[in-house]
């Protein structure tokens, strides 16, 4: 892919892919996969340098954990469209006897997948091994990862957080999806965590905010920004100001849509304000 | 009767600690990670050898284990060592989630299990971890006996792929099987034919097995002494086969009878042949502060309360 047009008709067709996939079932987590559609296709057709094809040990190729695993339906979505799995099995979403489970799993063989994520807070530490590994193998590929804001309430990140500057774990980038909602309500409310970009960067971490997290462009200069920060003995951490549920108007701004599946009329309209472009699945 | 010769006596934990010095020579993508627990894992020589494959994580083992399921990626064989409650209780989920679910190959190496951690009391010594690693689909659950055999089982468990739990303790204890002896996961090893009764022992348990038989013989009572090093997968069949000769048994682990190697055998003759059996292990409690040997004694998990249980199950045939 090259320019941004083609990047926003995907992010256009993930949204439908989406909202199809959550709709079918009646569950999964519309409104954290609508609010990172955007990082993610640019992340997967743009910025990471991947190899054809899927390969456990990703050696030679930047690789990709997603820490928050709920947001399953945008990750199949954009792997389904990069290549690693006919996009029609995207009709098995959370269906029994499918490889696309509720949350992301290695266990039924899912190209693409390299860990299973699901219970909070487990990603970060789990991209960092995987960080040390490529420094053993003396592989310059770089080691991507998403969480969610308020994934950061789980005190494991806060080990790894630690851990990573400590041993100049320089060759990761961390970006953590800023959207302010939990379950519960907004961040704010359910446990203020106070400045993120603070915290992270007392911990030694160089900080890259993206302020429009929804925007092709804001992701695309900002994560190149990111890239050329790794190898300098600290890790990275992109701050990725997101909706929840962007691009879809009755579920953007509110935690309701968190895990909630839109019903008939709702995926209607919601399919309406984003009309097909490269063809459902 | 046969019997064994203890040629001193040594820690298991160090048999873990040459095991683990041996795979650093042999295997390069052997990669050790410790959570501020090096001296009492004996991870010195391998961090000393290998600075480059070590990872001091600091106090802080659920990152230890996100970051061992990490290491997998790039085809490396991460050891996490730490004791066995912060190996297990502590970072379950972690455990469940990144390296078992996600089918990693992962070896967690735990000390200082069970009562024989001695002082430092209950908040140490978990008598609950092999329950908890054995009920995690595709782990696999090896206690070994003594140094000897614990260094064989470090080297072993390298070649295997797949998600290991691997438990040792602090004590020296008889140190009796063969010196580079040949471990093979899941392949229970018979130590004393016998014709009255089954003894079937993990771990520092297994020497007391072989102590009570010796007490038995004397009184006349021939015990087969099967050493189980490896709880999951259980060698169904070389339980089976020996209570068919002397139809009852006793199983004898450093845990509680809630979890642990008594209840997989159960299980096994429930399924296959209904068999009279005695439990050794704890009694659904925690332990507490003392010595090795007070702790052993007090809490029924030694070869004096082998030899009772044995008593008590033959009366049941």
């Amino acid at each position: 892919m090259s320019n941004t047009q083609q990047l926003e008709d995907l992010v256009i067709q993930v949204r439908r892919d989406i909202l199809r996939m959550v709709h079918k079932v009646n569950s999964g987590h519309p409104g954290g996969s609508l609010g990172c559609a955007e990082f993610f296709v640019a992340l997967f057709n743009e910025i990471m340098d991947r190899k054809d094809g899927f390969n456990m040990d990703g050696i030679g190729e930047d690789i990709f954990f997603l820490s928050n695993g709920h947001i399953s339906p945008v990750y199949y979505s954009v792997l389904a469209r990069a290549g690693y799995f006919e996009v029609e099995e995207l009709n098995t979403f959370r269906l029994i006897n499918s490889r696309l489970q509720g949350h992301p799993t290695t266990h039924e063989g899912l190209p693409g997948i390299r860990i299973a994520s699901g219970s909070l807070g487990q990603g970060m530490s789990v991209a960092l091994g995987a960080a040390q590994a490529k420094k053993l193998n003396n592989d310059s590929h770089l080691i991507y990862s998403l969480h969610g804001d308020g994934e950061l309430q789980e005190g494991q990140n806060w080990e790894a957080i630690m851990y990573a500057a400590a041993k100049k774990v320089d060759n990761i980038i961390c970006t953590v999806d800023l959207n302010g909602q939990q379950i519960d309500g907004s961040t704010d409310d359910v446990l203020p965590m106070g400045s993120i970009k603070g915290k992270f960067e007392a911990f030694g971490w160089v900080v890259i905010e993206i302020e429009e997290g929804n925007n092709i462009d804001a992701i695309l200069k900002g994560m190149t920004e990111a890239k050329s920060k790794t190898g300098k003995g600290k890790p990275v951490c992109v701050l990725l100001k997101t909706v929840m549920g962007n691009g879809v108007d009755f579920m953007m701004h509110t935690h309701a849509w968190h895990g909630k599946a839109p019903n008939d009329e709702q995926l209607a309209i919601g399919l309406a304000q984003n009309a097909e472009t490269l063809g459902d699945y | 009767m046969k019997t064994y010769t203890n040629t001193g006596n040594k820690d298991t934990r160090s048999g873990f600690g040459a095991g683990l010095t041996e795979l650093g020579k042999t295997n390069e993508n052997v990669v050790a990670l410790c959570a501020d627990l090096i001296g009492s894992l004996k991870m010195d020589d391998f961090k000393k050898n290998h600075p480059e494959r070590f990872f001091q994580v600091g106090i802080a083992e659920a990152n230890m284990i996100g970051l061992a399921a990490g290491l997998t990626i790039g085809g490396k064989i991460p050891f996490t060592g730490t004791f066995a409650n912060f190996s297990t209780g502590r970072v379950y989920d972690q455990i469940r989630q990144s390296v078992a679910y996600s089918d990693k190959n992962v070896k967690i190496c735990a000390s200082h299990a069970g009562l024989t951690l001695g002082e430092d009391g209950a908040t140490h010594q978990i008598l609950e971890d092999i329950g908890l690693m054995k009920m995690l689909p595709g782990m696999t659950v090896i206690n070994p006996c003594d140094y000897n055999q614990t260094k064989a089982a470090t080297i072993a468990i390298a070649e295997h792929h797949g998600p290991v739990y691997l438990r040792f303790g602090r004590p020296s204890v008889a140190n009796f099987t063969p010196e580079n002896q040949k471990f093979e996961i899941g392949k229970a090893l018979h130590l004393i034919e016998g014709t009255d009764v089954t003894i079937v022992a993990t771990g520092h348990l297994v020497w007391e097995a072989l102590e009570a038989a010796k007490t038995l013989n004397e009184k006349g009572i021939s015990a087969e002494v099967i050493n189980i090093h490896t709880i999951k997968p259980l060698d169904d069949k070389a339980i089976l086969d020996s209570v068919t000769k002397t139809g009852c048994i006793v199983t004898a682990e450093e845990h509680n009878y809630l979890g642990g190697l008594g209840e997989s055998v159960a299980r096994v003759l429930a399924k296959h042949k209904p068999t009279p059996q005695e439990f050794v292990a704890t009694n659904d409690t925690f332990g507490e502060s003392g010595t090795p040997a007070q702790l052993m004694d007090k809490y029924g998990l030694n070869s004096a309360a082998i030899v009772k249980a044995v008593e008590k199950v033959m009366k049941r045939k």
